[in-house]
């Protein structure tokens, strides 16, 4: 379990983050969602350590991941949206690597890198953008890491291997393990993510399981304009519109469509979800 | 699995195993993958695939032995049979009648023809 609790984080003078709170539950894969600049990546490392909050706190099963002890470091892994081309084959860095996280299964990780088509004994600095990607997401999921930090998985792999990312993520994690990861790509993404959270400017519009989603709004694609949309999209068969869900009717969540109607009405949708039911 | 039409992915993923039970593909006593299993063959959230089995579960269609999985249940194709009927009554086929109309169909042209 992780726990944001009023967390602000500054560049220099530039504020990023500004009294965030919000938690991350086990067993979970979360999508990470918001604008270019809204600070997703900025959590992602604060989250693994990598940065030191401002104010407020951020705790990892009771530790402070800044304070990045080996006990904590064993459990967490941080997959960056650019990856290193480290001189050394796929299976030698595995191996080395690996040590560093007591759960580190190298028969995993071929067996992964076999499902990605991706050849081990391959030299990382000559491998393409998607196959150092994929090297490096095989790996995160063969260190048994408890939490799973990855930024833009699915940026440069090909059509197949998207496929076999969803398979893989949920095939290859333990279920008591917390993933995170941000995304602009949610239709590569849109039915492994649940929970969904939204960032915007120094906050959080929505941490939001699907299933609330889908009993607060209505995503409508039908052939008919109605009145009082949140959101609405012209599609090549009618319409999309998102309202919100007056008759409890279940409907399919369209990641996209709910990320622009968040944005477009913040404080309706707040007071929405915010609304405990009784 | 590809998800092209507007309802929910649970709801779906609901319609493949009540189809499958149907045309007898699933039988009663049959385990079915568990929720982290399914999901990952389709590509879905375990939490999806959960609900889809909540809702199965709550209509008698499958039940739950602790800590084995999910099997279904002996009389599945009787309760199956009478929820699709019902479905296919009230959903499928208003749309069909209207689609009818609209076209100027006449019953005899779509059920005489064999």
């Amino acid at each position: 379990m992780i726990e944001i609790k009023d967390l602000s984080f500054s560049y220099g003078k530039e504020p990023v983050l500004k009294s965030i709170t919000t938690s991350f539950e086990e067993g979970r894969i979360y999508g990470l969602l918001g604008e270019n600049g809204v600070g997703k990546t900025t959590l992602l490392t604060l989250l693994c350590g990598l940065k030191k909050v401002g104010s407020g706190s951020i705790t990892t099963d009771g530790e402070n991941p800044f304070n990045r002890t080996p006990s904590l470091l064993e459990k967490q892994y941080y997959l960056p949206d650019e990856v290193a081309p480290t001189p050394m084959t796929a299976d030698g860095y595995a191996k080395e690597r690996g040590r560093f996280w007591p759960l580190y299964d190298h028969e995993k990780f071929l067996h992964i890198m076999k499902e990605f088509e991706n050849d081990p004994d391959k030299k990382m600095s000559q491998m393409s953008a998607g196959q150092l990607k994929k090297t490096y997401i095989a790996f995160a999921l063969a260190t048994g890491a408890k939490y799973l930090f990855m930024d833009e998985p699915t940026n440069g792999l090909d059509i197949p291997s998207k496929a076999q990312f969803r398979s893989a993520i949920m095939s290859h994690t333990a279920e008591e393990s917390t993933i995170v990861i941000s995304t602009h790509q949610v239709r590569d993404l849109e039915n492994i993510i649940d929970p969904v959270i939204i960032l915007d400017k120094q906050e959080v519009l929505l941490n939001a399981s699907m299933e609330e989603i889908s009993d607060k709004l209505f995503f409508d694609y039908g052939t008919t304009l109605k009145d009082g949309s949140l959101f609405r999209e012209q599609l090549p068969g009618g319409f999309l519109q998102v309202y919100p869900n007056y008759d409890k009717e279940e409907s399919k969540v369209n990641v996209e469509a709910l990320f622009n109607a968040v944005h477009a009405h913040k404080d309706l949708i707040k007071g929405l979800f915010n609304k405990k039911e009784a | 699995m590809e998800f092209n039409s507007n309802k929910a992915i649970f709801l779906q993923i609901r319609d493949t195993i009540l189809e499958r039970i149907l045309s007898g593909d699933l039988k009663p006593g049959d385990r079915i993958p568990s929720v982290r299993e399914y999901g990952a063959t389709i590509g879905v959230n375990p939490n999806t695939v959960m609900r889809t089995y909540e809702r199965l579960t709550t209509e008698g269609v499958i039940h739950n032995k602790r800590g084995i999985g999910y099997f279904i249940s002996d009389d599945a194709k009787e309760i199956v049979l009478g929820n699709s009927r019902e479905e296919f009554l009230k959903e499928d086929v208003p749309v069909f009648i209207r689609k009818m109309e609209l076209l100027g169909l006449k019953p005899e042209e779509i059920f005489d023809n064999k």
